[in-house]
């Protein structure tokens, strides 16, 4: 059941929130060793914030989220709760403070199970690169969830939470989404506040919600959009209610399908997923459209430039001297060498070089600079598409979920599990991924949906429609 | 050969904001360590800069008063590098679009006015303070002053000798006291200055090769370093030599410049914007009410002073060198006193006796009406201007009138024609050998006359009526 369905029965009595918590750790207790969603599991504040959401309810100040347990990814700061980023770095950090996002959810009641695994640093797509264990697939054990909120997608899959949120700064919040087949949505870069997740990529990270459908991730995204004074990349921008648009019919709706997203090596049972939904789409009245984004060919490329340099730099503080992991040595600079060298794990180094080298002295123009001005182009081909169109679809991901191990010694072929997610970053547009199918292996696929700056309306209203009219989403995995 | 220097300041200036540049922990210096710290000035993860309004307001009234642009796009970058007073590993400063560019000042040496050039005007926030003494093998991190809002000026390569270095660093101390951005104290560090130097045979256009010459904290050791450094340069040249790029050290006990880092060993600090921040745009409309809400500023001041007062340069510039000091000048010559007589009273004895105590004029004993009162009192010939010294000194000391003192110590100038008349008279008589010896053309004696007769009068006597009478009696 999902935060509305649930809502509706506290609501009426019928369930307590002391029962719903019961009830997701009983299933957490089942699943739990077989999915390995959770960081860190909070049973005792679990049940402390389920009897305080109770009381709530009872004393009737009710709130949204009252008693519905909400997963969280733990590079978002819970205050007094550890928050590790699944690293070592990080292994004791516990914050003194409270995430934006998560205070939102604390004023309405949220119950927090847990904290959710993720690739290190949110850097991955498969959470194989977690400092501590890899998350598995709820349809198939032996298969990623994707990442980096891998840990985030499976426990809502596998029905350890009611819903989630996750973090993307490349496709890190619909990709698992895509390949645990549930719903997952970046908003609008600046929608939300940032203030309080744990930075990769300063201009490319924004916190979404993972949810069992597109009406709770509009529910979702009415609580934590909007400005914050925390934080200066959030958007001085009005939050409409999202679910007010949902149930609008779609007709006369205007599809752009860009013909650079059916490449070559993409598999064909997404792609006749991808297809049909499009089919789908025209049934209910919306009208495809041929569109070009004629730089997608350069965002993978262009996103491994940006991200990492800023990563390099976001993650210089994790040095030893203040929080976190430390590695002695004889004298200051060996401390700092162990301490980061033991303290991170192989594909954080990995970028953290990258960064660094594009950033350097002599480099900066031809890597940094340059692809600063690609991104200009990217969000370029948005807005020119989007001058035609009112929403844009795509494949979330040209596979299904692959097998752990499969991919983790060439990260290249890695990084291309987010080609179709990455430019969406880049441009700053809000993008969703709902289910659309399965594979002849009963493997989630993914329909990735774009929409304009600041109009998850029409993005939340065109996925609700689709959602609505098949039976994807209601499927379960066998666990 | 003949050598000319070229020489360039980059100043460092804490701002006067009551909390940091981009949190709300409070600037105060002095503090017990790590009381003044947050979650987002010492970097824990996921925390963000908001930039404080006020220090960007600060940066624009400099820039202003300055004669710089306001740019109206600006942007915070980071300067990446590893260092534990830097808890993020970074340094929120800016590179390519800072705040202020193109100004100029105008310095005053030796009674000439020259304009020194401003290439830019940048915010950043500043980094804490290691500990190494009385730790115990350890070395601790105060991180109260991170995060607390510095602007660094940076000048255009204009400036040719060590004393118009620290004119140019004592006019824009003075620009920042005026606009209450900076207090300028160098000894806290909240005023402090790196000088690139280089040198040039006399009449070449092209620049030498330059070091940077830092940790110069005091006016005296401007002026030192950049002379050693000069000299040092110099005689590397003469000695067939070569000047290398480098980072070099003011050690003050040794009073000698000494390397620190070569260009080769220069930080490479990989430059980026900051994604945190977004870009300032800085809206016209608040510039020009920054504008017009501007002070009179030093040179604008001394200007006037040279013109409405007839002042001379050199008198106007230290007059106006610090807003109070003006404020005090101004009073006392409303109060009725002559303009130059009032600047040579405070520039001579004012600040001798000021300096002596360490005070600033705002805690003076004597109010600027009464030094007029007493420049009355010598107009009007009731006591000279010998006497004056002594009634001066005590109005410091008790800061009554002038005309209080005078009475009640006696000290009214005697210009009682038959009163001086009767003690020269006395004089004369008591010396023949003196005066036979003047009558015959030995000038130099007439200050033995005076001496005697003011002994007597105890310095009472009007001097201008003993000399004359003096040269009459004894010719």
């Amino acid at each position: 059941m999902g935060i509305s369905e649930l809502s509706a029965l506290l609501e009426k009595r019928e369930i307590s929130a002391t029962e719903i918590t019961a009830s997701v750790f009983s299933r957490i207790g089942s699943v739990e060793d077989r999915i390995k969603s959770f960081v860190t599991l909070t049973h005792a504040q679990a049940v402390d914030m389920a009897e305080k959401a109770e009381a709530q309810i009872v004393s009737g100040n009710k709130k949204i989220l009252s008693g519905i347990p909400l997963a969280i990814k733990d590079n978002m700061c819970t205050k007094g709760i550890l928050t590790t980023c699944s690293s070592k770095i990080l292994g004791n950090f516990i914050p003194p403070y409270e995430s934006t996002v998560t205070s939102k959810l604390l004023e309405q009641g949220y119950v927090l199970p847990g904290k959710t695994n993720l690739d290190e640093f949110a850097m991955g797509s498969s959470t194989e690169n977690s400092g501590f264990f890899t998350t598995r697939n709820p349809w198939d054990t032996e298969r990623i969830p994707g990442g980096s909120s891998g840990g985030s997608a499976a426990a809502v899959a596998a029905d350890e939470c009611i819903a989630a949120l996750g973090s993307d700064t490349g496709g890190s919040i619909r990709q698992p989404a895509a390949l645990c087949g549930v719903v997952g949505m970046k908003p609008t870069y600046g929608r939300v506040s940032r203030y309080g997740l744990v930075a990769f990529a300063s201009s490319l990270d924004q916190i979404g919600p993972i949810t069992k459908s597109v009406r709770d991730a509009a529910i979702l995204l009415n609580i934590i959009a909007g400005r914050d004074v925390l934080d200066s990349t959030s958007a001085p921008v009005a939050v409409p209610d999202f679910t007010a648009g949902i149930g609008r019919d779609i007709r006369g709706l205007k599809i752009g399908i860009p013909k650079e997203y059916f490449i070559d090596g993409m598999d064909p049972e997404v792609e006749k997923a991808v297809r049909d939904a499009i089919k789908q789409y025209e049934s209910l009245g919306a009208i495809p459209v041929e569109v070009s984004l004629p730089h997608s060919g350069y965002a993978v490329a262009t996103y491994y430039v940006l991200a990492t340099s800023e990563a390099s730099s976001n993650l210089a503080r994790y040095d030893g001297v203040k929080y976190g992991f430390r590695s002695e040595g004889r004298d200051l600079i060996e401390m700092y060498m162990r301490s980061r060298a033991h303290g991170f794990g192989a594909e954080v180094k990995r970028r953290i070089m990258l960064g660094t080298y594009s950033l350097s002295s002599g480099y900066y123009d031809a890597y940094y600079k340059k692809a600063q001005q690609v991104r200009t182009l990217i969000k370029r081909d948005f807005e020119d598409a989007f001058a035609s169109v009112d929403v844009i679809l795509t494949p979330t991901t040209p596979t299904a979920a692959f097998r752990m191990g499969e991919k983790t010694d060439d990260p290249l072929q890695m990084y291309l599990a987010d080609i179709f997610t990455i430019s969406v970053n880049l441009a700053g547009v809000p993008g969703i991924s709902i289910p659309c199918g399965f594979t002849s292996a009963n493997l989630p696929i993914g329909l990735q949906l774009i929409g304009k700056h600041f109009d998850e309306e029409t993005l939340l209203q065109a996925a609700y429609a689709y959602e609505q009219s098949t039976d994807w989403h209601r499927r379960k995995p066998n666990l | 050969m003949k050598w000319e220097a070229v020489i360039g300041l980059e100043v460092h200036a804490q701002m006067l904001t009551d909390t940091k540049i981009f949190c709300g922990c409070s600037t105060r210096f002095g503090s017990e360590p790590n009381t003044q710290t947050c979650q987002i000035c010492i970097g824990m993860p996921g925390v963000l800069p908001v930039l404080n309004r006020k220090a960007l307001e600060f940066a624009v009234r400099t820039g202003l008063a300055t004669n710089c642009s306001v740019s109206k796009y600006s942007r915070f970058a980071r300067k990446n590098y590893f260092y534990p007073d830097l808890p993020k590993g970074y340094q929120i400063s800016q590179y390519e679009h800072p705040i202020c560019e193109r100004g100029n000042i105008e310095i005053v040496v030796d009674g000439e006015v020259k304009r020194i050039g401003i290439t830019r005007i940048h915010m950043e926030e500043d980094a804490g303070k290691n500990i190494h003494e009385g730790t115990g093998g350890y070395s601790f991190v105060d991180l109260n002053r991170t995060g607390v809002p510095l602007m660094e000026i940076v000048s255009e390569p204009d400036i040719r000798s060590p004393k118009e270095a620290v004119e140019y660093m004592k006019k824009l101390r003075s620009i920042v006291r005026y606009l209450g951005v900076c207090d300028g104290n160098l000894e806290e560090g909240s005023f402090r200055c790196d000088a690139n130097v280089s040198v040039r045979p006399f009449g070449l256009k092209e620049f030498g090769t330059r070091a940077e010459v830092k940790n110069i904290n005091s006016f005296r050791y401007v002026e030192k370093a950049i002379e050693y450094e000069i000299k040092r340069q110099i005689r590397v040249i003469e000695d067939g030599g070569k000047v290398v790029q480098e980072t070099r050290l003011w050690d003050a006990g040794k009073g000698i410049t000494e390397s620190m880092r070569s260009k080769e060993e220069a930080h490479d600090y990989r430059y980026f914007p900051d994604p945190d921040l977004v870009p300032i745009m800085v809206d016209q409309q608040w510039v020009d009410e920054i504008k017009a809400s501007l002070p009179e500023l030093p040179d604008a001041k001394r200007h006037r002073f040279v013109t409405d007062y007839g002042l001379p340069e050199h008198d106007a510039e230290l007059l106006t060198s610090e807003r109070t000091t003006a404020k005090w000048f101004e009073e006392a010559v409303r109060a009725g006193a002559q303009a130059k007589t009032v600047s040579n009273w405070m520039m001579g004895d004012l600040m001798k006796l000021l300096n002596e105590e360490n005070k600033s004029i705002d805690a003076c004993p004597i109010r600027p009406a009464q030094l007029a009162g007493m420049l009355q009192l010598i107009d009007k010939e009731v006591i000279s201007g010998k006497i004056a010294k002594t009634v001066f000194d005590e109005m410091y000391k008790t800061g009554k009138d002038a005309e209080i003192i005078v009475k009640e110590n006696g000290l009214v100038q005697i210009s009682d024609f038959s009163e001086i008349e009767k003690v020269v008279n006395e004089i004369i008589a008591r010396s023949p050998k003196e005066a036979e010896r003047f009558k015959a053309g030995d000038e130099k004696l007439l200050g033995f006359f005076v001496g005697q007769a003011m002994k007597a009068t105890k310095g009472k006597a009007n001097p201008q009526m003993l000399n004359d009478l003096l040269k009459k009696k004894l010719s």
